[in-house]
């Protein structure tokens, strides 16, 4: 058998190709879960990206050049998009826009902080910025910030003394869980209900049975998409008696989409939305979103989006394309919506790029969601 | 008790859409030898194809039902059968598995780039209202996916030990020599199974899409849970599959409820190494149609 | 006088494997260096499915063990070296136990076992948050220092992959040259004959499944330092099926199979990149039309092109047959 010929023309045909690097561009490079389980996120948070990327090159482009987005897909994987951050940065991209999954982001951001490379994440889960890692940024508060901003709403609007928690076992409803059991801990409220779920599950009906015996004056519920909607489902099929309560995604359009009426009454904390048309700019980025994509904006979106505006503030700002630099100024960096609009919020970030905004509280009414209050930054 | 006698209730109404799943999979095993890694993505499918009938095609739900059955059957059942199945099985069983693994992932890539990325809502063929039975919410919903599985099992064993085109798909999975040679139309007795393959899959999508969502990734958990139904109630009989698919359904539940939520998916998988140890035929099976 | 060329040819390709690193960007580096890795695993896959004829859908998670074995151990001070024998070891018993009950009944009972035992795996790294980081995974795990050589940089811990890989290939050959791996070929060629002849195949296919988990195995713990993170996450059923692609398109049962299927697997991606959201679309369709037209895998194209033009023996009927058991 003469295979090596075969395996000879494969490592041949590697060496082959190196890109070309062009001067008068700004490539930011978006790795992003565009396939796998993470596609619905990925592609919000790409596509939200994108316009921010059309409105700056309509405006001028950052610092006079005109920028580019070449996308990288990490098929949800965390060690293709670690090879995929590397990709991007021998391309020559100034910052990296993604990725959303935390199991990913903890991967790759190794990359981006060897090569000094600012990078804007989507994901939530508290260890990445516990790192010491200056060049990665959220875009959303990581659930440590989140989860604790709905601790009043349970102790005093609610005045529970026991709860239950429902969460997806991922690394994204594990990092919630842990912080809200420790923040009713502190609070002195009881958990009497833990109850995990896997990722794509079919049935809730034992979760939700559980959850019923237990007989806790409210759920926190903190689960990816679906299995919010899934779970809502079941809910009310059991007739779930207490007031489901969620940080992000519960009350999101697409879940109450999903899940019809029985999204009816429940109530989430959410960082940014885009039901919340009260903001001017955010209303007009809905608006915007919806005529380029033709459906609405979720809060993936509004990340990926305000993650592209702040790489052209804080470049600008900066004067030059220096990841040092950058990393410098986003410590303790605050971007006020008075003099960055595209920000959408006055938003802050801290020395270890944990991010903080005034965020809402909302509630479904009548099949939509309602602002019922807002949470100052903390 | 009435926690236990729901997620029961429950358990079974889920475990009735695997049962569906998992009959394809011994359909398929009987007809050509071969496990259809695809399978999940055969129920994922058919929601979308309804789903394209109403929201492109614009028409009427039941129509678009009808519709996406059809074109499942089409497609899921001539189709991979005359593309795939065919030109690859003369290569042998592993070549086909592995085919069927690609298929899985064309499928559920196009898909997701054909219709989009994000779960859709799918519109519920019976009313999920709740009913209370001694305590426990069931809903007609529940109680239909029961009953049409319990059904189509019934139908399907009528038909293939009473009727002369059922006893010759028979013959043909049990020895496709011999029954060519006593004259029965064998490529023609594979296609049927395929094709009754495709529209159990179809239906199992119409039954559980309401509840779980069309989404493009649903396949990779409704086709493992229903490969392991069919393992552990035995590869080679449909009551087989069936008492597999309810005992997995249940069993799930039981778990998460009573012991622990966090390793409720490996209780199947524990089942599944013990029915090999212990009663490799499966629960419901029989030896001899096991050797291959 | 084909022996020359056949070393010529090997020593060609690794002189290609040397140079072509060379100057490049770190990203081919370590898409290279990957490619290495699952090599390793998919020739331990192929012993098992080429020369043995079972479908196993666990290497991954011996990959998992290998990994996470590295990890901890070099995480709490031992040396690469030392934790690597460990891991093997691991795998290796663990191969035994898993496919002795599953052996025992005929069929594609190994390919059910170790399906389930690959999602377990999964659950017990996700799980058992005390001692495998949970979903978070482990991270910061130090590469290799041997001495004069330092693995830190991208190109030399590519070097220390390649020579790695030599090894392991090296020592493939000498098992299927073995007494025990013609036994191995026997099983492949005429598994009944074979029998006949007095060869144990339960016995071979178990040890062919084992020493094809220890491969899984070191192929995981040369993931741990490349990465230098972890996560269940890596190591779930679908990259199993992913190893298992890979020795199929490589070609089932021949010796440069895994090489040539890790590369396609890998590459292919890239070099589909331009068609954006279709890239796995156009993928699958691919692999599906190849097991149409060359079941043999992609180094029967080669085969057959030669074939073509240079009709050689007379193959006996039975030898492809025998790659693809019951």
């Amino acid at each position: 058998m003469k295979s090596y010929a075969v395996l000879l023309g494969v490592a041949f045909a590697l060496s082959a190709g190196a890109p070309a690097q062009a001067a008068d561009t700004i490539k930011l490079g978006m790795v992003a879960e565009l396939s796998g389980a993470g596609a619905p996120a990925g592609t919000n948070w790409r596509d939200g990206a994108k316009l921010a990327v059309s409105e700056i090159n309509a405006a001028g482009g950052i610092l006079g050049k005109k920028v580019e987005m070449p996308e990288f897909d990490t098929q949800t994987d965390p060690q293709v998009s670690r090879a995929l951050v590397q990709k991007a940065i021998d391309d020559g991209v100034v910052a990296i826009i993604g990725t959303v999954y935390s199991g990913s982001t903890m991967v790759n951001m190794l990359v981006a902080k060897q090569n000094s490379i600012p990078q804007f994440v989507g994901s939530e889960a508290p260890a990445i910025v516990e790192k010491g890692n200056p060049f990665v940024y959220r875009t959303s508060s990581g659930a440590q910030k989140g989860v604790p901003a709905l601790t009043p709403y349970f102790k005093d609007t609610l005045k529970a003394k026991k709860v239950g928690v429902a969460w997806v076992n991922n690394e994204f409803g594990k990092g919630g869980r842990t912080v809200f059991l420790a923040e009713m801990k502190k609070a002195g409220i009881e958990v009497v209900a833990d109850v995990a779920s896997e990722q794509a599950q079919t049935d809730y009906a034992a979760d939700i049975a559980k959850l019923k015996s237990a007989g806790p004056d409210a759920v926190f519920v903190y689960m990816n998409q679906e299995e919010s909607a899934r779970f809502l489902i079941e809910a009310r099929k059991q007739a779930l008696p207490m007031p489901l309560v969620g940080e992000v995604t519960l009350t999101e359009a697409k879940v109450i989409e999903l899940a019809g009426p029985a999204a009816e009454g429940a109530i989430a904390h959410v960082g940014v939305t885009a039901t919340a048309t009260e903001v001017p700019g955010i209303a007009a980025f809905s608006k915007a979103f919806e005529e380029s994509f033709k459906r609405k904006p979720t809060h993936d979106a509004i990340k990926g989006y305000v993650g592209v505006w702040a790489t052209k503030y804080v470049t600008e700002k900066v004067g030059k394309v220096d990841g040092e630099a950058f990393a410098k100024a986003m410590s303790g960096l605050c971007l006020k919506v008075a003099d960055h609009p595209k920000m959408l919020l006055d938003t802050c970030w801290d020395n270890r790029g944990e991010m903080s905004r005034p965020s809402f509280m909302v509630q479904v009414k009548n099949g939509a969601p309602v602002v019922i209050g807002t949470v100052p930054a903390n | 008790m009435s926690q236990f006698l729901q997620v029961l209730l429950s358990g079974l109404a889920t475990g009735a859409v695997y049962a569906l799943v998992a009959i394809g999979f011994t359909l398929v095993w009987q007809a050509a030898q071969t496990v259809n890694f695809a399978q999940g993505e055969f129920v994922m499918l058919p929601a979308f194809f309804v789903l394209v009938g109403m929201n492109w095609l614009g028409l009427s739900f039941w129509i678009s039902l009808l519709f996406g059955l059809a074109v499942s059957v089409l497609l899921l059942g001539l189709v991979f059968k005359k593309l795939v199945v065919e030109p690859i099985l003369p290569h042998g069983g592993i070549t086909l598995i592995i085919a069927t693994m690609a298929l899985g992932i064309l499928l559920k890539e196009s898909a997701k780039e054909f219709y989009g990325a994000e779960a859709q809502p799918f519109p519920a063929l019976f009313p999920g209202d709740p009913i209370n039975i001694l305590g426990a919410a069931v809903s007609l919903r529940d109680l239909m996916n029961l009953a049409i599985s319990l059904g189509v099992v019934m139908l399907l064993t009528l038909f293939l030990n009473r009727t002369r085109t059922g006893r010759c798909m028979q013959a043909t999975a049990q020895n496709p020599g011999v029954a060519e040679i006593l004259g029965v139309d064998v490529k023609r007795m594979v296609l049927y199974t395929f094709l009754i393959n495709a529209a159990l899959a179809a239906l199992a999508s119409f039954l559980i899409t309401p509840v779980y969502l069309a989404k493009f990734s649903n396949g990779e958990t409704l086709g493992l849970i229903a490969f392991i139904a069919a393992i552990v109630g035995g590869f080679n009989q449909i009551r087989g599959a069936l008492v597999g698919g309810l005992l997995i359904g249940v069993l799930d539940n039981l778990t998460a409820t009573y012991v622990t939520a966090q390793y409720r998916a490996a209780l199947p998988l524990i089942l599944l190494i013990a029915i090999i140890l212990l009663r490799p035929q499966g629960i419901m099976g029989t030896s001899e149609g096991r050797t291959v | 006088m084909r022996v020359p060329w056949r070393l010529l040819a090997v020593l060609l390709l690794l002189a290609a494997a040397i140079l072509i690193p060379l100057g490049q960007k770190n990203y081919l580096i370590y898409v290279l260096t990957s490619w290495l890795i699952f090599s390793i695993a998919a020739m331990g896959l192929n012993l098992t499915l080429g020369y043995a004829g079972q479908i196993s859908l666990a290497q991954a998670s011996f990959m998992a063990i290998g990994a996470y074995t590295t990890a901890l151990m070099t995480l709490a001070g031992w040396h690469w070296l030392v934790a690597l024998p460990i891991g093997l070891v691991l795998c290796f018993v663990v191969g035994l136990v898993l496919g002795y009950p599953a052996l025992r009944v005929k069929g594609h009972f190994l390919a059910f076992v170790t399906l389930a035992f690959n999602t377990l795996v999964f659950l017990l790294l996700r799980n058992e948050e005390w001692l495998t980081g949970g979903t978070y995974g482990l991270s910061g795990m130090p590469r290799p220092d041997l001495g004069l050589f330092s693995t830190d940089k991208q190109l030399s811990f590519y070097y220390f992959t390649l020579g790695v890989a030599v090894i392991a290939a090296l020592a493939m050959w000498g098992i299927v040259r073995s007494p025990w791996g013609r036994a191995f070929k026997a099983l492949r060629e005429n598994p009944v004959r074979a029998e006949s002849l007095g060869v144990d195949t339960r016995r071979v296919t178990l040890l062919a499944f084992a020493i094809g988990s220890a491969y899984g195995g070191l192929a995981g713990a040369l993931v741990t330092p490349l990465v230098q993170f972890i996560e269940p996450g890596s190591f779930g059923l679908a990259h199993s099926l992913r190893v298992l692609l890979m020795v199929v398109v490589g070609g089932a049962g021949s010796f440069f199979g895994p090489f040539i299927g890790a590369a396609v697997v890998i590459l292919l991606p890239e070099v589909l990149r331009f068609t954006e959201g279709y890239y796995l679309i156009i993928y699958s369709g691919l692999v599906i039309v190849m097991l149409v037209f060359v079941p043999s895998g992609l180094i029967g194209i080669w085969g057959r092109l030669r074939d073509r033009f240079r009709p050689q023996r007379q193959m006996r009927g039975d030898m492809p047959e025998g790659a693809r058991l019951p």
